[in-house]
């Protein structure tokens, strides 16, 4: 979360390329990029991609500066028709990606002409795909960012998930977007899945729960239930039982953070959680997961293991060197800081 | 946990508490009240100023905490407690910038505020004596959340503290001024789902996303409600 970006000046075009016209929406298509920190304190969620990972992987293969914004595609994707030529790559969950109706590899950039359309045949693995696009879609900054926050009608196409008949602009291409047609990560370079277990630093009030509930917490298996959204992934399991019920004073909620309210079922808060909070949180997620968790779908089954926040900070760090690592294969700016 | 240098009789002593590895929560006590909130806002102000350390990426406060997010490449986590201890014990000393006031010109009652006649019968008094109790005293911000510009404002006159709707409205308009406990806030977004007594409504607009700055409020200031 938060991670700064690399900056790179882009030259303005007085009006956009449009890059997709949307035959169909799918389930819940938003534009994402890596969202707009800073703006909490007045209330605002970060928003940004889930599976930060992916979105950045797909800009490195089209080109893009890992802040560019792309589609994230949630279960059931959308069918787009190419208006104008360009690159494109998708990665992240396996949902069926076609171009013309021939399956098209995930993880690699493919070259793409006015009258193709792209379409998602369904759901195989996974949760959310990212679909990036050479020069970024280009819909207009706000408060720093293009990310969609629907709750608030801000970012993305006015503020909602793609319709039917959206026009998608598209930034400038880069000079050198037809060397990269067919350029595809390494698997050492994919990310598939949800691993298991889901590693947390407990607390900030995990002493406001029975000793049991942390048991239960890292013991037993929960799973995601169908009312999960881009707020937090719901879960059902063994109840968590607080000491003296489950309000506090409102405070800030980190992402990750797993509140549980009186019900004693656990909620992962996710990009585009409120920024503050009256539920005591048993645990947070940590950083080098969270991309993960935008791939937990419904069903899936989510087990948690507690470390310190040093291992987390070593694993964060892991997460960032693999990130430096798809950099320097597709020759792309980095993460700053990475 | 280190213990904190007692600074008063009637301060719990304060927490540092992990919020995720990007994240502290500093907790400074647990309830709502002016002096913690007070507190806060000198730790946002000495984390936020020219000499905030650098690995400050954002903080968030909150009634009786502040959260803050850091950088693990500037700092370990250690050193982001031990720093966060030693700021905490100095804001209790320093001189905080007056806070800012602002007057919000409200419409009271009928369609701009619904609920006036429910809480004038409800706290027993007339709706005129509900609009002058509610517009005498000069709230602060404790802080804003829920949604992007809402603002928790307090402390609300005791005799007009109600109960929250049992079925929350699924929509109040941007504007829309209301109470609930203790507190009164301001809607800042129209359509916004919500729990509290809605009593009148204001042309202010808390947020622009597309003005600069886009807030009209923050944390500190301080609010009072001129009747319209």
């Amino acid at each position: 979360m938060g991670e700064g970006v690399a900056v790179r000046t882009v030259p303005v075009e007085a009006e956009p390329r449009i890059g997709f016209e949307v035959l169909s929406p799918g389930l819940f298509t938003t534009v994402q990029d890596l969202g707009r920190p800073g703006w909490q304190r007045f209330g605002v969620p970060a928003a940004g991609a889930l599976d930060k990972y992916a979105l950045i992987a797909a800009n490195a293969l089209v080109g893009n500066p890992p802040g560019a914004a792309g589609l994230e595609v949630t279960l059931l994707g959308p069918v787009l028709a190419v208006v104008s030529e360009g690159l494109v790559a998708c990665t992240g969950a396996d949902l069926g990606f076609t171009i013309d109706g021939q399956p098209a590899a995930l993880w690699q950039a493919h070259r793409v002409r006015p009258g193709q359309v792209l379409r998602f045949t369904g759901r195989r693995a996974g949760c959310r795909a990212y679909l990036a696009v050479a020069g970024g879609i280009a819909v207009p900054e706000v408060m720093g960012s293009r990310s969609t926050y629907t709750r608030a009608r801000i970012g993305g196409l006015a503020g909602r998930p793609l319709a039917a008949g959206d026009q998608l602009p598209v930034g400038p291409l880069p000079i050198d977007w037809r060397d990269r047609d067919g350029l595809a990560l390494p698997e050492a370079l994919r990310r598939h899945g949800l691993p298991q277990p889901v590693r947390v630093i407990l607390g900030p009030q995990d002493d406001r729960f029975l000793p049991l509930a942390i048991e239960r917490l890292l013991g037993a298996p929960y799973r995601v239930t169908p009312n999960s959204d881009r707020m937090g992934l719901r879960l059902s399991g063994p109840k968590l039982l607080h000491r003296a019920g489950a309000d506090i004073v409102s405070e800030g909620v980190a992402p990750g953070s797993i509140q549980v309210p009186g019900d004693g079922q656990p909620i992962v808060l996710l990009a585009d959680r409120q920024a503050t909070g009256g539920y005591a949180k048993i645990a947070t997620v940590i950083s080098a997961d969270m991309d993960f968790l935008g791939q937990a779908a419904p069903g899936d089954r989510v087990t948690f293991r507690a470390v310190d926040v040093a291992t987390a900070h070593r694993l964060r760090k892991q997460r960032l060197e693999l990130l430096a690592a798809v950099a320097e294969f597709t020759g792309t700016a980095a993460l700053a800081g990475a | 946990m280190t213990p904190p240098v007692p600074e008063s009789q009637v301060m719990p002593a304060p927490r540092i508490l992990p919020a995720g590895d990007e994240a502290v929560l500093v907790e400074l006590g647990q309830e709502i009240r002016r002096e913690l909130n007070l507190r806060v806002r000198a730790l946002a102000h000495l984390l936020t100023g020219p000499e905030a350390p650098a690995w400050v990426r954002e903080v968030v406060p909150a009634y009786a905490s502040l959260l803050v997010y850091y950088d693990p490449d500037r700092a370990s986590y250690e050193e982001v407690q031990e720093t966060l201890r030693a700021l905490v014990a100095k804001g209790g000393h320093i001189d905080l910038p007056a806070p800012r006031r602002i007057e919000i010109p409200v419409r009271y009652g009928g369609d701009d505020g619904p609920d006036l006649e429910w809480v004038a019968h409800r706290v027993g008094l007339s709706p005129e004596e509900v609009i002058a109790r509610h517009s005498r005293p000069i709230y602060v911000v404790y802080m804003l959340g829920f949604l992007p510009g809402f603002c928790y404002l307090g402390d609300l006159p005791p005799e007009l503290a109600v109960e929250r709707r049992e079925t929350p409205r699924l929509s109040l308009p941007a504007g829309a001024v209301a109470i609930g406990g203790r507190q009164t806030g301001i809607y800042s977004l129209d359509n916004s789902p919500g729990g509290w007594r809605w009593i009148g409504r204001t042309d202010v607009r808390l947020w622009d996303p597309d003005r600069d700055p886009p807030f009209l409020l923050q944390a500190g200031d301080e609010v009072r409600f001129v009747p319209v």
